[in-house]
């Protein structure tokens, strides 16, 4: 069981994995006219929890949940086909690996004892939520911790790029966050009851803007955040 | 009501597209009608309004090796609200042999106030075959919010998942109609084309519509919101929507196609 500690480290957005540089949809989001305030922003992270908040949770768990399992090799790379099917944009799947690869990275160098050789190599990368079942495997964390970590994860990274973005008060901001707290902690134990089934069988939440925002937005020039 | 209609094709010594196995019962009924061309093309007819929260319908489809098949249904059909606390469910399992081409092609599903459906559908295309793949959903006749109402579609492609994404919409679905999935959007749907026989085309994008390019195998993907359910066709017809999407200037966005 982990400490307290370890699942703050894990959660906090200082952990060397690059998450700062996203905005998981956001930048997009605003240029379109679709996020403009505190209340847009409300409405967007609640949708991202529901689709890609309990989606990326519910593999986080699945892949901690096969982390010391005998067949874990096989299970991972089930995991990432199931994973690619349910992202239907090239540019999500494109940032999903490039955010696998920051983790792994900052994983293999700080629990160097940890193994992370079976991952699926994909040219890419491993998906994101697959790397982070295995850091918190190695943090030990288990399975609802992990799902409590992406869930977080999902909303407080557009958070905070919506302070940039906008120029929102950061102190409404955090509050929106304190009122989200409850439907993260709900996302991430669905999503953990989730993680139980077979691969097949994980949660597919689809968000067709999410998906049309990525794909604008990767092709984009000049932009602030890489997603 | 439940109701189970199960369609089997297969192809005849003279190599022509013939109904092995063709049975509904209402409000489910099959009905084949002449088409030109190669293949057979069947119409669900609704026999009753609905479905209804309650109603259970299953439709099994077999497409053989070689054989091709078209699927149309007659009308839109609207899900409805019935006995308190029923859910409406709808399950369409299809097999796509080698060589089989099934063209999956129905009218709307109305999301009604009030209603509670659940619609699953299990695609099963193997290595060399053809599907295309049509969804599409209102939110709501005119001037209403929808009830809930979840489409659940896998697709596997030669026994590996191609395709699995559920779309929540109404009062139980969080942030729905928000900036992350609809914004407010009443129309939204999807094409997927399964085809060896194309060439692969990059991602792209134009106001509220995205061509994708699936990790799993010769697929793409179009996926769309829409004010309304004639644009939505608009941008979801098989033979113009490859096109249109990078001719098109219109849309709130400026038109972006990717390369590579």
């Amino acid at each position: 069981m982990a400490t307290p500690t370890m699942l703050l480290l894990l959660a906090d957005g200082r952990f060397p994995a690059g998450a700062h540089a996203h905005s998981a949809g956001l930048e997009a989001a605003v240029a379109a006219g679709r996020v403009t305030d505190l209340d847009t922003l409300a409405e967007y992270l609640r949708g991202r929890l529901a689709t890609a908040g309990l989606v990326t949770a519910a593999f986080a768990a699945a892949a901690r949940g096969v982390a010391w399992s005998a067949g874990r090799s096989a299970a991972l790379a089930r995991l990432d086909a199931e994973l690619d099917a349910r992202t239907a944009s090239p540019a999500q799947r494109s940032v999903s690996r490039r955010q696998g690869r920051a983790l792994l990275r900052a994983g293999r160098r700080i629990w160097p004892q940890a193994t992370f050789d079976d991952l699926p190599a994909a040219p890419d990368g491993p998906h994101q939520p697959l790397v982070l079942g295995l850091v918190g495997a190695a943090a030990g964390l288990n399975p609802g911790q992990v799902a409590t970590v992406a869930a977080h994860a999902t909303v407080t990274g557009s958070a905070s790029a919506a302070v940039r973005l906008l120029g929102l008060d950061p102190y409404q901001v955090q509050a929106l966050l304190v009122r989200l707290a409850g439907t993260c902690d709900a996302t991430a134990a669905r999503a953990a009851r989730a993680a139980e089934e077979p691969p097949e069988r994980l949660p597919a939440a689809a968000a067709p803007l999410a998906d049309i925002h990525a794909e604008a937005h990767v092709t984009w020039e000049v932009r602030l955040f890489a997603s | 009501m439940r109701a189970t209609a199960r369609l089997v094709a297969r192809v005849d010594r003279r190599g022509q597209t013939v109904l092995a196995e063709l049975r509904g019962e209402s409000p489910l009924l099959l009905r084949q009608v002449p088409a030109p061309g190669g293949g057979v093309t069947v119409y669900v007819v609704g026999g009753a309004a609905g479905p209804l929260a309650g109603d259970d319908l299953r439709l099994d489809v077999e497409v053989g090796p070689g054989a091709v098949v078209r699927v149309h249904t007659v009308a839109a059909s609207v899900a409805l609200p019935g006995r308190p606390g029923a859910v409406s469910r709808t399950l369409v399992r299809a097999t796509v042999a080698e060589r089989a081409a099934l063209f999956w092609l129905p009218e709307q599903l109305v999301a009604a106030a009030g209603c509670a459906h659940v619609a699953d559908s299990q695609v099963a295309v193997a290595a060399g075959g053809t599907l295309h793949w049509r969804d599409e959903l209102i939110c709501g006749r005119h001037g209403e919010q929808p009830g809930n109402m979840e489409i659940n579609t896998w697709v596997d492609l030669d026994d590996r998942p191609l395709l699995r994404q559920s779309l929540a919409v109404g009062p139980n679905a969080a942030g729905w109609a928000g900036p992350t999935v609809l914004a407010g959007a009443s129309a939204t749907g999807s094409l997927l084309i399964v085809d060896p026989a194309r060439p692969a085309q990059s991602a792209a994008v134009c106001g509220t519509r995205a061509r994708l390019p699936l990790a799993g195998g010769p697929a793409t993907l179009w996926s769309a919101t829409a004010p309304d359910a004639h644009t939505l066709r608009e941008y979801l017809e098989p033979d113009t929507a490859t096109d249109t999407i990078a001719a098109s200037a219109g849309g709130e966005e400026r038109e972006v196609v990717r390369v590579g």
